[in-house]
């Protein structure tokens, strides 16, 4: 295999009494896409901000192109970081917003160079009819595309991007995510995006880094992070809604809860107890052998989430719109064998 | 007699911007309503003229029959939520959520009773004896949303109250919010720009758009029969796909040609012959062997539950919702061919972007 272009080797950085990194490690490669996700708290910005040079690190090691950047100013990293909250002149246009990072000294471009650079990086984010406008008269989507605009031009080998969707409104967030998936796939150069969004790591992400408390739960693919959570916390950590998590004993060929509930029929093995884990919308509301009560519905457009009260939990469970079910109804959840996650129990 | 009710209500800024163009509403007692819409579209200067906050231009609101508009927000029994909260640093956590029943000397024993339910509800138990400086912003959101919540007011008002919240918190907050306004059947007035958390919340989604009410319907009408290509586009995430063409009668039936297709899509509608737009779900729609609409994959993008594929052709780009489990020959890149479910097809005019059919 290649050098990796960015390998994160058991970082860690204490602020005061927080242990922000905790051994966290990373690797990216040529061209991927890798999403690090992780609630507020995990240590997102922290990883990116020390990639950046922009905090030095208790322990472990950073590698840009296999060479330690312990000896990298953070100016010559060649990597582009963009904000959540955007972090443009206010006073100047877009244009020169995007020149910016190109007059900066120890960059000899020439002036036909620079406008080119910000043509090209203004066609690609589709906004030539904002160059001459400034800053401060921008719209939040606008602001962020000429900031990422920003960070394209200077033509660096790994962007960090930290929440950039974050501030917008929920409707440009899906446009920018789908369309700057396909730029960084057309520019070929490898991202770190930073987010708590799970819907935005699923989508975007070649491989998934779980961020949690400074140390990295898994680091897979995004199917197999969805479908096979390392463990419970990282299953309860994300999703709308997260898995559904239940502890339970083995009995009679049966994974049975706390309350006496069978919850799914047991695959041979030796644990006694375990935690298991499976999705919404793996769960079947009738073919279950127990009776559950729902607590609430909610629509969601193409399908319809319920919470219902079964085996000592509220449980959720997606069902296709056609599925009809009230406050109240009662119903009996069953979860197909194949579709159950066993971890060890607690 | 609706609960409450917004009679032609109208705010115009001083420099001459219309936020709100009259608005009509009539809201029934124990509904949760919410206020659905983009950054600028008139929703929380409307909510902010309900609490008392801003002066209409004109127009009135009424509450219970009363006619509300130019009581200040102390005489209306509303309570708040804002997006940005403001906790007293002075007090414990505990002491800010039984503020406002301090205030309005309610006995000691009830306090306890209603502290505890929502406090437990909120899951905030752990962080009574704490100060909110020692909170994080998303645990000082849940305080106020407590805090708000303690008291059983006429009317609760809440301006993007999971803002500032992780997603991964939002869907909670969500189920407890809900939760807790069946039980406590307080009328309810929401503002979001999220469509997702609109669907989930509502009774009934209240569109706007540049200041006017577009659609007022329950979650699953406004999703499934939006009334304008607005609420088509807004609604869904990814929107409804819509694709400019023009409806024929060929052998009898009605076909939508879509601009930059040859093949016709059969539409199930009594439509009448002319320019149009198509309008259909991405769930409405499957990628296989043989369709009426021909293209590439685009992008591919994993949501968990499912998949969407863009697919690109002349005809412009739509996506499909399928199965999350990636089928051989539907990776970016690979031909395409969509099938429509005739019956899950809309009609929108050209020119007005109205529904037609």
């Amino acid at each position: 295999m290649s050098t990796p272009v960015l390998d994160v080797v058991g970082l860690a950085k204490r602020f005061g009494e927080v242990l922000a990194l905790d051994g966290a490690s990373l690797r990216v490669g040529a061209g991927e896409f890798v999403v690090v996700l992780g609630p507020t708290g995990a240590g997102k910005t922290t990883l990116l901000r020390a990639i950046a040079g922009l905090e030095s690190p208790d322990a472990g090691q950073i590698r840009l192109l296999g060479e330690d950047a312990a000896g990298i100013a953070p100016a010559d990293r060649d990597v582009a970081l963009v904000f959540q909250n955007f972090s443009l002149y206010p006073g100047r246009t877009a244009r020169q917003n995007l020149e910016f990072p190109l007059r900066a000294p120890g960059r000899s471009l020439s002036r036909a160079e620079i406008a080119e650079r910000v043509a090209w990086a203004a066609k690609l984010l589709k906004i030539e009819p904002l160059l001459d406008r400034p800053a401060r008269l921008l719209s939040g989507g606008e602001m962020q595309r000429v900031a990422i605009g920003r960070a394209i031009v200077r033509r660096p080998r790994l962007f960090l991007m930290d929440e950039p969707l974050s501030n917008l409104d929920a409707k440009l967030r899906e446009e920018l995510r789908l369309e700057l998936r396909e730029l960084a796939r057309g520019l070929g150069t490898p991202v770190v995006w930073v987010t708590h969004d799970q819907i935005e790591a699923l989508s975007m992400a070649d491989r998934v880094v779980v961020l949690c408390e400074g140390r990295v739960l898994q680091d897979a693919p995004p199917e197999e992070v969805y479908l096979r959570p390392a463990s419970p916390t990282a299953a309860k950590l994300f999703g709308s809604p997260p898995m559904n998590v239940i502890d339970v004993r083995r009995s009679e060929g049966w994974w049975v809860s706390p309350d006496g509930t069978r919850v799914a029929a047991a695959r041979p093995g030796s644990e006694d107890r375990a935690r298991i884990g499976f999705r919404a919308e793996h769960v079947d509301p009738w073919s279950g052998d127990s009776e559950g009560t729902v607590e609430v519905v909610e629509d969601l457009g193409p399908a319809r989430m319920l919470l219902v009260r079964w085996a000592g939990e509220s449980v959720h469970v997606l069902v296709d719109r056609e599925t009809s079910a009230l406050q109240g109804d009662r119903l009996r959840p069953g979860i197909p064998p194949e579709r159950v996650i066993v971890w060890p129990a607690r | 007699m609706s609960f409450l009710r917004l009679e032609a209500l109208a705010k115009t800024w001083p420099d001459g911007t219309r936020a709100v163009r009259g608005a009509d509403l009539e809201i029934e007692e124990g509904e949760f309503v919410v206020l659905l819409g983009p950054s600028g579209c008139g929703k929380t200067t409307t909510l902010r003229m309900v609490a008392g906050l801003e002066t209409p231009t004109s127009g009135r609101v009424l509450l219970a029959g009363r006619d509300v508009t130019a009581l200040p927000p102390s005489r209306r029994d509303v309570g708040f939520v804002f997006q940005f909260y403001a906790l007293y640093p002075h007090m414990s956590v505990e002491e800010n959520v039984e503020f406002p029943l301090r205030c309005a000397h309610v006995p000691a024993s009830e306090r306890r009773a209603a502290v505890a339910r929502v406090v437990e509800h909120l899951g905030l138990e752990p962080l009574l004896r704490r100060r909110p400086r020692e909170l994080s912003g998303g645990d000082q959101q849940r305080v106020a949303l407590a805090r708000a919540m303690v008291r059983k007011p006429a009317l609760w008002l809440m301006d993007e109250p999971l803002g500032t919240l992780d997603a991964d918190r939002r869907g909670e907050m969500c189920e407890f919010l809900r939760a807790h306004q069946l039980e406590q059947r307080v009328t309810t007035v929401y503002v979001t720009h999220d469509q997702d958390e609109a669907m989930r919340l509502a009774d009934r989604v209240v569109v706007m758009s540049e200041g006017e009410i577009v659609q007022v319907g329950s979650p699953q009408q406004v999703y499934d029969d939006p009334a304008t290509l607005f609420v088509a586009r807004f609604l869904g995430s990814p929107g409804m796909n819509l694709l400019p063409g023009e409806v024929r009668r060929e052998f009898g039936q009605a076909v939508f040609r879509p601009s930059g297709s040859t093949a016709p899509i059969p539409l199930s509608t009594l439509a009448r012959a002319g320019p149009a737009i198509l309008g259909f779900r991405p769930e409405a729609a499957r990628v296989g062997e043989e369709g009426s609409l021909a293209g590439r994959v685009a992008v591919d993008a994993f949501h968990g539950a499912c998949r969407y594929l863009h697919v690109e052709g002349l005809w412009g780009r739509i996506a499909v919702r399928e199965p999350p489990a990636r089928s051989p020959g539907s990776g970016v890149g690979d031909p395409a061919q969509i099938r429509i479910d005739p019956t899950r097809t809309r009609l929108f005019d050209l020119e007005t972007g109205r529904r037609l059919v």
